[in-house]
C-alpha cells in the first residue's frame, strides 16, 4: 500500500499541486480565473453541456448495463456467455479505436446511413455524429461496461427465495422484477450510476473525436484553453474545479455505498 | 377437523420429478384433505421439498398430474396457484416494512385500499405484531420475522399454507412457542396445511397425517399415531423416534396372529401384517417392561444391562441379548435401580400387540 501511495504522490498530487499554483498566479496573481468561471458564457455553457451528457449517458449506461447484467447473472449458460462477451470485448479495444470506430458507423457517409439510404428509408443522411448524440453514443458504448460490475454483485447477493416468494404470493413476472428486484438491487443502480457520472465527467478522447469540436466537454475545454489559447490559468481553474467536484461526488457515494460493491 | 370451504383438497396422481439422471421423486400419489395439516417427513434429499415445490408450482413436475379440488393444476404457474408459502428463512421482502409485506398479496391482486388496511392491521394483530408495522425486516427477531411470513401467507387466505422447514431457524425454545401458534393459526383459519420438516418430533407433535420419504419415494402415509406404532417398513420404524429391532425367525401366521423364533424362545405378534418366513421384530422402548422372570407363554427375552442414562423422569437403560442383539429401554428410576442392584441378566417383556412385524 504504502510504495503505491508515494507513487501516487509523486505522480499525481504533486504535479496537481502546481496546476493549483497555476490558477491562483496566472496571469496575474489572484482568484481572477475563479470569477472568470462563473461569468464567462462559454465556460458555463462547456459546464452545463458537460452535465447534460453525463446524466443522458448515465442513464443510458444503467439501463443497457442493467440488461445485460440480468442476463448474465440469471441467464442461461448460453446467455451468460453472451452476455460475457458483450461485457469483455470492449474492455480489449482501445478506447482510440472505438470512437473511430463509431464514426464509421455514425458518419454521413457510413454505414447506418448509407443502409438506410440504401432502403429508401431516409434521403438526406442522419446527423449522427460530431453532435452530442455521437458524443452520448460513443462515451455510453464505453462505460457500459463499468456499469455491469456493481449491479452484477448487488444481483448475485439477492436471495432466489425472495423472488419465489413474491410469484408464489401472486405477483406476475413482470411486477416481481419491478417492485421486488429493481428496489432490492438499489445499491448496485447507486453505485452503477456513480462509476458511470465519475468516469463520464473526466472523458476527452471519445467527446473529442465524436463531437468533432462541436460538442465540447469539460476536459476538452481544459485542454484547449492549455494547448491552444493558451490560457494557462483558467485551463487550471477549470481542472481545479472539476477536480473537487469529483472528489465531493466520491466522498457521498462513498458514505451510501462500500467499495466492495462497486467491483 | 376445522370446516372451511376455501380450504383446498389436493391430489397428487404418480408424481415425478428427475434432475438430469437424479431421481428426486418418483411416482408418488397422495390424497391432502381439506383443512388438513399434514407434514412431509424426512431425511434431507429424501423428495419432501422437491413435492413441495411442485405444489406450489416452483417447480415442473417430470410425470404426473396434480388436482387442487378437481381441477388440474399440473401446468398452471405459482403465481395463479393462490397457495401461501412460508420459505425457510422466511423470504420476506428486505425493503418492505412489516405492513407492507403482508399487504403485498392483497395488492398485487388489486384489492380496494381500505380492505387491504383492515386486513393487514386484522392479521398483524393475529400474529402478536402490533407496534411493528412500520419496522423492517431486518430490524426484527427471527420468531418475529416468522410471524410477519405466517400473517403474508395467510392474509389472502390461500386455500393451502405451504411451509419449508417453518421451525429450523429458531432456537429451541421458540421454536416450541410458534409451533403452538401455528396449531392455532391452523385450528383458526382452518386452511390445509403443508409442511416440511427433518425433525421427527416436530411431524408427530403438529400433524393430523404425516407422509414419510426416503429417497424419493413416499413410503407411508398416515396419523401420527399410525405411523408410529404401526410403521410400514423398518425405514419409517427407525425414522420415528427409537426402536428395538430384534431377528423373529420362522414366522408363521395364525387365527390373526404371528409367532416365530426369537433367541430359543416363541414370540407372539398380534395385529395387521402378513410376514412370513424370516422377519424383523420391531418394539418402541417405552413398551418394554423389565423383570426378573417372565411367565410361560409371555413375549419376554433375556438381556444384560451395559449401561444406564439417567434422565430425570426416566432412565435409560441398555442392554445386550445372548446372540449380541443392542436394545434400550426407558423405565421408571426405581425399576431401573433394583435392575442394576440384582445383578446383570433381567427379562423384558411387552405386549402381543405392541410387537410390529416387519420384512428382513
Amino acid at each position: 500500500m504504502a510504495p503505491l501511495l508515494l507513487f501516487l504522490a509523486v505522480t499525481y498530487l504533486w504535479p496537481f499541486l502546481g496546476v493549483v499554483k497555476w490558477s491562483f498566479t496566472l496571469p496575474e496573481p489572484g482568484l481572477g480565473q475563479y470569477g472568470a468561471l462563473i461569468t464567462d458564457p462559454l465556460v458555463q455553457s462547456v459546464f452545463i453541456r458537460t452535465l447534460r451528457i453525463c446524466i443522458v449517458v448515465t442513464i443510458a449506461s444503467v439501463i443497457a448495463a442493467y440488461a445485460i447484467t440480468v442476463v448474465w447473472v440469471r441467464g442461461t449458460p448460453a446467455q451468460r456467455m453472451a452476455a460475457e462477451f458483450c461485457i469483455l470485448i470492449p474492455f480489449w479495444i482501445s478506447v482510440l479505436t472505438r470512437a473511430f470506430g463509431w464514426v464509421a458507423l455514425l458518419s454521413n457517409r457510413g454505414l447506418i446511413n448509407t443502409w438506410l439510404q440504401g432502403i429508401g428509408f431516409i434521403s438526406e443522411p442522419l446527423a449522427l455524429v460530431r453532435n452530442e448524440f455521437g458524443v452520448i453514443v460513443g462515451m455510453t458504448h464505453f462505460l457500459v461496461p463499468f456499469a455491469v460490475f456493481p449491479l452484477a454483485s448487488a444481483m448475485r447477493n439477492l436471495d432466489d427465495r425472495v423472488l419465489l416468494a413474491a410469484r408464489g404470493l401472486g405477483s406476475s413476472r413482470t411486477r416481481t422484477f419491478w417492485t421486488i428486484f429493481v428496489p432490492m438491487t438499489a445499491s448496485g443502480i447507486i453505485g452503477a450510476a456513480a462509476i458511470v457520472f465519475v468516469f463520464a465527467l473526466g472523458f476527452f478522447v471519445t467527446p473529442a473525436i465524436l463531437g468533432g469540436g462541436r460538442s465540447v466537454m469539460v476536459a476538452e475545454l481544459v485542454w484547449l484553453r492549455i494547448f491552444q489559447s493558451p490560457d494557462w490559468g483558467l485551463g487550471a481553474a477549470i481542472s481545479v474545479v472539476l477536480v473537487l467536484f469529483v472528489g465531493a461526488l466520491m466522498a457521498v457515494l462513498f458514505r451510501y455505498v462500500r467499495p466492495r460493491q462497486l467491483i | 377437523m376445522p370446516k372451511n370451504a376455501r380450504a383446498a383438497e389436493i391430489k397428487a396422481i404418480g408424481i415425478g420429478k428427475s434432475f438430469g439422471h437424479f431421481r428426486a421423486l418418483n411416482d408418488l400419489t397422495l390424497d391432502i384433505g381439506r383443512g388438513e395439516f399434514l407434514a412431509l417427513l424426512g431425511p434431507s434429499g429424501s423428495g419432501k421439498t422437491t413435492f413441495l415445490m411442485i405444489l406450489a408450482g416452483f417447480l415442473p413436475p417430470s410425470d404426473g398430474r396434480l388436482f387442487s379440488d378437481g381441477v388440474d393444476i399440473t401446468d398452471r404457474p405459482a403465481e395463479l396457484r393462490a397457495a401461501g408459502m412460508v420459505f425457510q428463512g422466511y423470504a420476506l421482502f428486505p425493503h418492505m416494512s412489516v405492513e407492507a409485506n403482508i399487504a403485498f398479496p392483497l395488492k398485487v391482486r388489486k384489492r380496494p385500499a381500505a380492505e387491504i388496511r383492515q386486513r393487514v392491521a386484522e392479521m398483524i394483530a393475529r400474529v402478536g405484531l402490533k407496534g411493528h408495522e412500520t419496522k423492517l425486516p431486518s430490524q426484527l427477531s427471527g420468531g418475529q420475522q416468522q410471524r410477519v411470513a405466517l400473517a403474508r401467507a395467510l392474509v389472502f387466505e390461500p386455500g393451502v399454507l405451504l411451509l419449508d422447514e417453518p421451525f429450523s431457524a429458531l432456537d429451541k425454545s421458540l421454536r416450541g412457542q410458534m409451533q403452538a401458534e401455528m396449531k392455532r393459526l391452523h385450528q383458526e383459519t382452518g386452511t390445509t396445511f403443508v409442511f416440511v420438516t427433518h425433525d421427527q418430533s416436530e411431524a408427530l407433535a403438529l400433524a393430523s397425517r404425516i407422509a414419510i420419504f426416503n429417497h424419493g419415494e413416499l413410503l407411508q402415509v398416515g396419523t401420527p399415531e399410525e405411523v408410529y406404532d404401526r410403521p410400514a417398513n423398518r425405514f419409517v420404524a427407525e425414522f420415528l423416534g427409537e426402536i428395538n429391532m430384534l431377528p423373529l425367525n420362522n414366522v408363521r401366521q395364525e387365527n390373526g396372529a404371528a409367532t416365530g423364533l426369537c433367541e430359543d424362545r416363541t414370540i407372539t405378534v398380534r395385529g395387521a401384517t402378513d410376514v412370513t418366513g424370516d422377519a424383523v421384530l420391531a418394539v418402541r422402548p417405552e413398551y418394554m417392561t423389565i423383570r426378573s422372570e417372565a411367565e410361560s407363554g409371555e413375549n419376554g427375552i433375556v438381556a444384560t444391562t451395559t449401561a444406564s442414562t439417567y434422565l430425570g423422569a426416566a432412565t435409560k437403560l441398555d442392554l445386550l441379548t445372548r446372540q449380541g442383539t443392542r436394545l434400550t429401554v426407558s423405565v421408571p428410576n426405581d425399576v431401573a435401580a433394583t435392575a442394576l442392584r440384582g445383578g446383570n441378566s433381567v427379562w423384558l417383556t411387552w405386549p402381543a400387540e405392541r410387537g410390529i412385524l416387519l420384512a428382513r
